[in-house]
């Protein structure tokens, strides 16, 4: 009985969405696919009465990977979840200054997170498919923007999981279901899932912190694939990684824990890890503290 | 003698072992006593005719048909008005309720409704439904009355499941473009569902075996005929056994305990059928 009242609520809802989806279809053809720059102008954010980071101005470049390195707690990942504005899910926080996203303001008062979302695919620190199958994990974001067609649907899911190096070992078995997967596949999944809307920045938030070394490096691999599709932003407290696939780095601290924090340096990765403008970046990137 | 702390340790961790032991057998113990007395008792009076005929000489031969009938009738009721309601309650309260007094208000509120006894449900149902709202004793009015008592079972439970359901697996959907809604609705939902038909499940087996809330609202003593609309009086098995005990002189023993057997084995048979489902669905759970 609960599935039949479900499929009458999908049936209703998909109905609603068809309509959602038009609209969005018109924008994405008068608006050429961006090229996924974000530009970060003065920007803060506040946990209710306390400021986290502050003024924060750095542009990420497109089709490139941009790490975001500093110890544990100094915003990095707050800093990430602005740029699709998870950060209004979490509720009684603020953000200000101008975040831009090829241009367009991603605060504006007109701008929908869910069309944004769609554009900024966001991976997580830990594996969470969804509790369905290989394909329908997939399928989720493009059945989300009312894709319903399943010539259409295969073809999204094939090139999601070709685009995250998943394909050769799931191919035979799309219905299986996700949990049955391992963590290291479980992540490459999830970035599947984030590259089937097709957007133009990829957001992961410390990706391969719950993985072994070798599903690590198949991540790592996949990253260094990917961008030349897709902006990637990868908050990592990994240094090594940082140094081994980003092409910029920015590197964030917070030096007392009733200050916030601030972005310290940003720059080209083998220049941050080379030759450090800031005498704080390279204690931190040789090791002296965090 | 003096003891080592570990040689302590070791006793300690074995008398309490002795004691949670005792304690889990005693649970078991009774309730399977319970279940096979009940067993014992009840399946001599079992028949064909028994299940299948009305009840005669007032109770003394014949069957519970219309009694069985009646009970799943007002179970159904109870099952339509508390499922939809009970989970919308729940999914309010777990994902959309703020963090305000009004909510700490309405999460009393339940709690207090769960522990209400049953018979001033039963009271509130005559005034309520039977008498203000007119719609007389009848197998809707004690659907509504049912539903009153097994509302915040539901409620709770749906609230709980949700509440287990990790963060980020709502950020996932969330991130991905979907609405508040689409996410409870295809994501946090069905990875909740096996808590959740355990709530239904619970409060559903409670409404089939209450008395107290459908003696004033609906339930009959004898009835020839099934109840024939939601506007219609009916039997039910727990009033059977009551009006049979207290009301039937040389009542037949073989036949009261028949009722209760399939009382408990109806109930027992949808608590199996929902675990069995259950450790299918869990096996899928890696949280």
């Amino acid at each position: 009985m609960v599935t039949g009242l479900r499929s009458a609520v999908m049936a209703v809802s998909a109905a609603a969405w068809s309509s959602a989806e038009e609209g969005a279809r018109v924008v994405e053809e008068t608006s050429p696919q961006g090229s996924g720059r974000f530009e970060l102008r003065s920007v803060s954010v506040a946990y209710g009465p306390e400021t986290v980071i502050e003024d924060v101005t750095m542009n990420i470049p497109p089709q490139a990977v941009t790490a975001l390195i500093g110890p544990s707690g100094c915003g990095k990942s707050t800093l990430l979840r602005c740029l699709n504005r998870m950060n209004d899910e979490l509720g009684n926080v603020r953000v200000s200054g101008t975040i831009a996203l090829d241009g367009q303001d991603i605060m504006a008062r007109g701008v929908d997170p869910v069309d944004l979302r769609m554009r900024v695919g966001q991976v997580f620190q830990r594996p969470n498919p969804f509790p369905m199958s290989i394909y329908d994990n997939v399928a989720y974001g493009p059945r989300t923007q009312g894709i319903r067609r399943r010539d259409e649907l295969d073809a999204i899911v094939e090139d999601s999981l070709r685009r995250a190096a998943l394909w050769d070992e799931v191919k035979g078995s799309l219905k299986k279901h996700a949990f049955d997967l391992s963590g290291g596949q479980q992540q490459r999944l999830c970035i599947a899932r984030a590259l089937a809307t097709h957007p133009e920045v990829l957001l992961m938030d410390e990706p391969a912190s719950a993985l072994d070394p070798i599903s690590t490096q198949q991540i790592e691999d996949t990253v260094a694939e990917l961008k030349r599709s897709v902006t990637i932003v990868i908050v990592t407290h990994n240094m090594q990684q940082a140094a081994r696939i980003s092409d910029q780095t920015a590197f964030m601290l917070r030096e007392r824990l009733d200050m916030p924090a601030r972005l310290i340096e940003v720059g080209e990765t083998r220049k941050v890890f080379t030759n450090p403008d800031d005498p704080r970046t390279e204690a931190y990137i040789t090791g002296r503290f965090g | 003698m003096r003891l080592s702390r570990r040689q302590r340790a070791r006793i300690f961790e074995a008398v309490a072992r002795a004691l949670l032991g005792t304690a889990a057998a005693l649970v078991v113990g009774v309730a399977g006593f319970l279940l096979l007395y009940i067993a014992f008792r009840g399946i001599p009076g079992l028949s064909w005719e028994f299940l299948t005929d009305v009840p005669r000489n007032r109770g003394r031969e014949g069957g519970i048909f219309p009694a069985l009938v009646g009970t799943l009738y007002v179970v159904f009721g109870t099952g339509v008005l508390t499922v939809p309601l009970g989970i919308l309650g729940g999914v309010y309260l777990s994902e959309y309720a703020p963090r305000s007094p009004s909510t700490r208000f309405i999460r009393l509120a339940v709690a207090n409704m769960a522990g209400v006894p049953s018979i001033v449900y039963g009271l509130f149902g005559l005034a309520a439904f039977v008498l203000a709202a007119g719609i007389g004793r009848s197998v809707l009015a004690a659907s509504l009355t049912l539903t009153c008592m097994t509302l915040p079972v539901v409620i709770t439970a749906t609230e709980e499941a949700l509440r287990q359901i990790p963060a980020d697996l709502r950020h996932a959907a969330l991130a991905l473009g979907a609405s508040r809604l689409r996410t409870v609705w295809t994501v946090v939902l069905p990875a909740a569902a096996p808590g959740i038909v355990t709530g239904i499940v619970l409060g559903l087996a409670r409404a089939a075996g209450e008395t107290a809330p459908i003696l004033f609202t609906g339930a009959v003593f004898q009835m020839r005929r099934l109840p024939d609309g939601p506007g219609s009086q009916f039997m039910a098995l727990p009033y059977h056994i009551y009006t049979q005990v207290t009301s039937v002189p040389n009542w037949n023993r073989d036949l009261v305990w028949g009722t209760a057997f399939i009382l408990v084995a109806t109930v027992s048979a949808a608590s199996a059928l929902a675990a069995v489902w259950r450790s299918f669905k869990r096996r899928r759970t890696a949280w």
